[in-house]
C-alpha cells in the first residue's frame, strides 16, 4: 500500500484552477518533494490530502484512508507543517507545543519528554515560557517546526518549513527530517523554494505548474534528462576552424556543442573525465585554452528547464518560445 | 466519539487567554456596570409604565443588564472563531485528530465559564447596588436561564463565525444583529410598551424570554410563565447549537 495515492484530484477556487486534475504516488517511507513557482498549487494540494479543504473532483487516500469519507483517520494518521503561521500568539511557546501534545493523546510524562527534545531541536528552551507574540519570525517559524514533530505521525507535510530560516537552523532541521524518515520511516511530503534542500532530502520530486505536475521522478534521473554535464572552455584569442569544429562535434560522446568567438561550450556525461582528452586536442590544434568551466546540471537546472522560469520570481519572466516549445514537449 | 481531552484543551486555551487578556476582562464589565449605575440609579425614581409600583428600575434593570452582558459576551466568544482563521491557529485545531463536535464543545464550555463568570461579577455589584438577594432556590433557576443565553448566543456566533471567511463581517453582525436583539429583547424596558408590529419582532428574539426567564428567577416577576421561558431558551440553544456546529463542521478551514 502506498502512503499517499492521488487520482485526478482537482480544486477549483471561485473561477481559478488550483489543483487541476493531479496524479501521484509516494511510497511508504519515501521523501517526497514538491516543487513548483508561486501559485503553483502546492499549498492547495497539501490542504486538500491533510482534509482542510474538499475536493471539487477527484480523490485521493492517505496512510491507506479516503480523504473524503475517512477523514477523522487520515488526520489521526498525519502531521503538518504550515506554510503560514498557525501559532497562538497569546500562550507561550511552551503551551502551543502542550496543547498541541494532548490533542495527539500523550500523557504528562511522554509531553515533557518530547517537548523537551523538540525545544532542544529549535534551540528554543530558553524562551518556551515565552508568549508566542513576542517571539521573532524566525522563532515562531522554528516552534511550528517543533510542534509539526512532536507526534511521529505516519504522513509528515511540511509546506516551506524552512522558510527563512539562518543557515545554520535549516541544516540541523534538514538532518532531523532526515532521521525521522531514516529512523522511524515517516513519510514526508516536502515543499520547498530552496531546490538545494529538495536536492538534499527528496528521494523524489514533483514539478508542479498551473495546477499539473508536470515532471516527476528521483533528482538525479531529471537532471540526467538534461542530458549530462556543461563543459565549457574559454580560449586567450579568437579562433576560427570549421575542420576543428566538425571534429569536436563529432565526437560520439558529445551530445551537443556550441561555438562563440571565443569559447565553446559542450553537452556530455562524466564532463570532469573529458577535460583531459580536449585540452590535448585543443594542444594539437594550437590553441590556448584561457579556462574551463565544469557545470554539473542542478535540481535549479531542472526546475527552469520545465518551467522555464527561475523559482523565485512571481509572475516568472517571459519564456523564450524556445524554452516554451522545450518545456511543452516535456509535458507530453 | 467525543475526546475530553480535547474539549479540555480547549476549554484550558480560553480560560487561558481570557485571564490574561486584562482589558478584554474590564472591557466586558465595565460597559454593564456603566449601564446599571447610570440607567439604574438615574431613573431609579421615575414610574415606567407596565412596571409594578413596588419594584424600582433598578431592580427591573439588572436581569437586563446580566442579559445584555451574556449577550454580547456569548456573541463575542462564538464569533471568536474568526480570530482564530485570521491568525491561523483554526488550522492547528482542524488537522487534530478529535471530532469536529469536541471541538464546538470544548469552545461552547470555554466561553460559558467565562461569560458566566462575568455575569456573577455583574449580579455581586448588583448587590452591592442595593438589589435584593433573591434566594438560594431562585438564584439556581437564575444560572440556568444564564447558562441557557450564554449557549445561544454563543451558537449564533459560531454560526457566523462559520458563514465569515474573515473578520470583516464582525462588526457588521455585532451592529446589526445582536445590538437589535439587545434592544427588542426588554432588557431596558418591559416589552409591552413596544408598538404591536415591534413587539412581534420581540417574539422572535431568544432573549426576550432569557430576560423575561432571569427576571422571574430573580424578582418573580415576569411576562410570560417561566416555565415557557424555560421551553423557548432550551429549544433556542439547542437549535443555535446544533446549527452552529452543523455549519462548523463543514466549513472548509484555510
Ligand atoms: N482560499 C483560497 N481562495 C481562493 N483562491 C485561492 C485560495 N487558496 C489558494 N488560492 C489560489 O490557488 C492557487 C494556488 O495557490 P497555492 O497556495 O496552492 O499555491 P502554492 O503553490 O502553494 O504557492 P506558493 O509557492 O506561493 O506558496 C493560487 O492562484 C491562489 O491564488
Ligand atoms: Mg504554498
Amino acid at each position: 500500500m502506498e502512503a499517499i495515492r492521488v487520482e485526478d484530484l482537482t480544486k477549483h477556487f471561485e473561477g481559478i484552477v488550483a489543483v487541476n486534475q493531479i496524479r501521484f504516488e509516494v511510497k511508504q517511507g519515501e521523501l517526497f518533494g514538491l516543487l513548483g513557482p508561486n501559485g503553483a498549487g502546492k499549498t492547495t494540494t497539501i490542504n486538500l490530502l491533510a482534509t482542510l479543504l474538499k475536493p471539487t473532483s477527484g480523490r485521493a487516500w492517505v496512510a491507506g484512508y479516503d480523504i473524503l469519507t475517512e477523514r477523522n483517520q487520515v488526520r489521526r494518521s498525519i502531521g503538518i507543517v504550515f506554510q503560514d503561521p498557525a501559532l497562538d500568539v497569546k500562550l507561550t511557546g511552551r503551551e502551543n507545543l502542550e496543547f498541541h501534545a494532548m490533542m495527539y493523546g500523550y500523557s504528562k510524562a511522554e509531553r515533557q519528554i518530547k517537548i523537551k527534545e523538540v525545544l532542544k531541536l529549535v534551540d528554543l528552551e530558553d524562551k518556551a515560557d515565552l508568549l508566542v507574540e513576542k517571539y521573532s519570525g524566525g522563532m515562531k517559524r522554528r516552534l511550528e517546526i517543533a510542534r509539526g514533530l512532536i507526534h511521529e505521525p505516519k504522513v509528515l507535510f511540511l509546506d516551506e518549513p524552512t522558510l527563512g530560516l539562518d543557515a545554520q537552523t535549516r541544516r540541523k532541521i534538514w538532518e532531523y527530517i532526515k532521521k525521522l524518515n531514516q529512523e522511524k520511516k515517516v513519510t514526508i511530503i516536502l515543499t520547498t523554494h530552496y531546490l538545494e534542500e529538495a536536492d538534499y532530502l527528496c528521494q523524489k520530486v514533483a514539478i508542479m505548474d498551473r495546477g499539473v505536475i508536470i515532471a516527476m521522478d528521483e533528482p538525479q534521473k531529471l537532471k540526467d534528462m538534461l542530458g549530462g554535464d556543461i563543459l565549457s572552455f574559454e580560449l586567450e584569442n579568437n579562433y576560427y576552424s570549421g575542420r576543428w569544429q566538425e571534429k569536436l562535434k563529432n565526437l560520439p560522446w558529445v551530445k551537443s556543442f556550441s561555438w562563440e568567438n571565443n569559447s565553446f561550450s559542450l553537452t556530455t556525461e562524466l564532463g570532469e573525465r573529458r577535460i583531459p582528452e580536449i585540452m590535448e586536442m585543443a594542444r594539437q590544434e594550437g590553441l590556448a585554452i584561457k579556462s574551463v568551466h565544469l557545470h554539473k546540471p542542478s535540481l535549479e537546472d531542472v526546475y527552469l528547464y520545465f518551467t522555464g522560469r527561475k523559482i523565485r520570481d512571481e509572475d516568472g519572466i517571459l519564456e523564450t518560445r524556445n524554452q516554451r516549445a522545450k518545456r511543452l514537449s516535456w509535458r507530453r | 466519539m467525543i475526546s475530553w481531552t480535547a474539549v479540555y484543551v480547549l476549554w484550558l486555551r480560553e480560560i487561558k487567554r481570557f485571564s490574561r487578556a486584562r482589558s478584554r476582562v474590564l472591557g466586558s464589565l465595565a460597559m454593564p456596570i456603566f449601564f446599571m449605575v447610570s440607567l439604574g440609579l438615574g431613573l431609579n425614581q421615575v414610574a415606567l409604565p407596565g412596571l409594578e409600583r413596588n419594584i424600582g428600575y433598578l431592580s427591573f434593570l439588572v436581569p437586563g443588564i446580566i442579559g445584555m452582558s451574556l449577550l454580547f459576551s456569548s456573541a463575542f466568544a462564538g464569533l471568536s472563531v474568526l480570530w482564530d482563521k485570521e491568525f491561523g491557529f483554526l488550522k492547528e485545531i482542524m488537522v487534530a485528530p478529535v471530532n469536529r463536535l469536541s471541538i464546538v464543545i470544548g469552545r461552547v464550555t470555554g466561553g460559558t465559564s467565562i461569560v458566566i463568570f462575568q455575569a456573577i461579577i455583574i449580579l455581586l455589584f448588583s448587590f452591592f447596588l442595593g438589589f435584593k438577594f433573591p434566594g438560594l432556590f431562585f438564584l439556581g433557576l437564575a444560572f440556568i436561564f444564564m447558562i441557557l443565553i450564554s449557549l445561544t448566543f454563543l451558537g449564533l456566533g459560531l454560526i457566523f463565525a462559520s458563514l465569515m471567511k474573515d473578520m470583516q463581517g464582525f462588526s457588521l453582525v455585532m451592529n446589526f444583529v445582536i445590538f437589535p436583539l439587545f434592544l427588542l429583547s426588554g432588557a431596558l424596558y418591559p416589552i409591552r410598551n413596544l408598538p404591536t408590529s415591534i413587539r412581534f419582532l420581540a417574539y422572535f428574539d431568544p432573549l426576550t424570554y432569557g430576560v423575561d426567564g432571569l427576571r422571574w428567577s430573580l424578582l418573580q416577576m415576569s411576562s410570560f410563565p417561566w416555565i415557557l421561558d424555560l421551553s423557548f431558551m432550551v429549544l433556542f440553544s439547542l437549535i443555535m447549537l446544533g446549527l452552529g456546529a452543523f455549519l462548523f463542521e463543514r466549513q472548509e478551514s484555510t
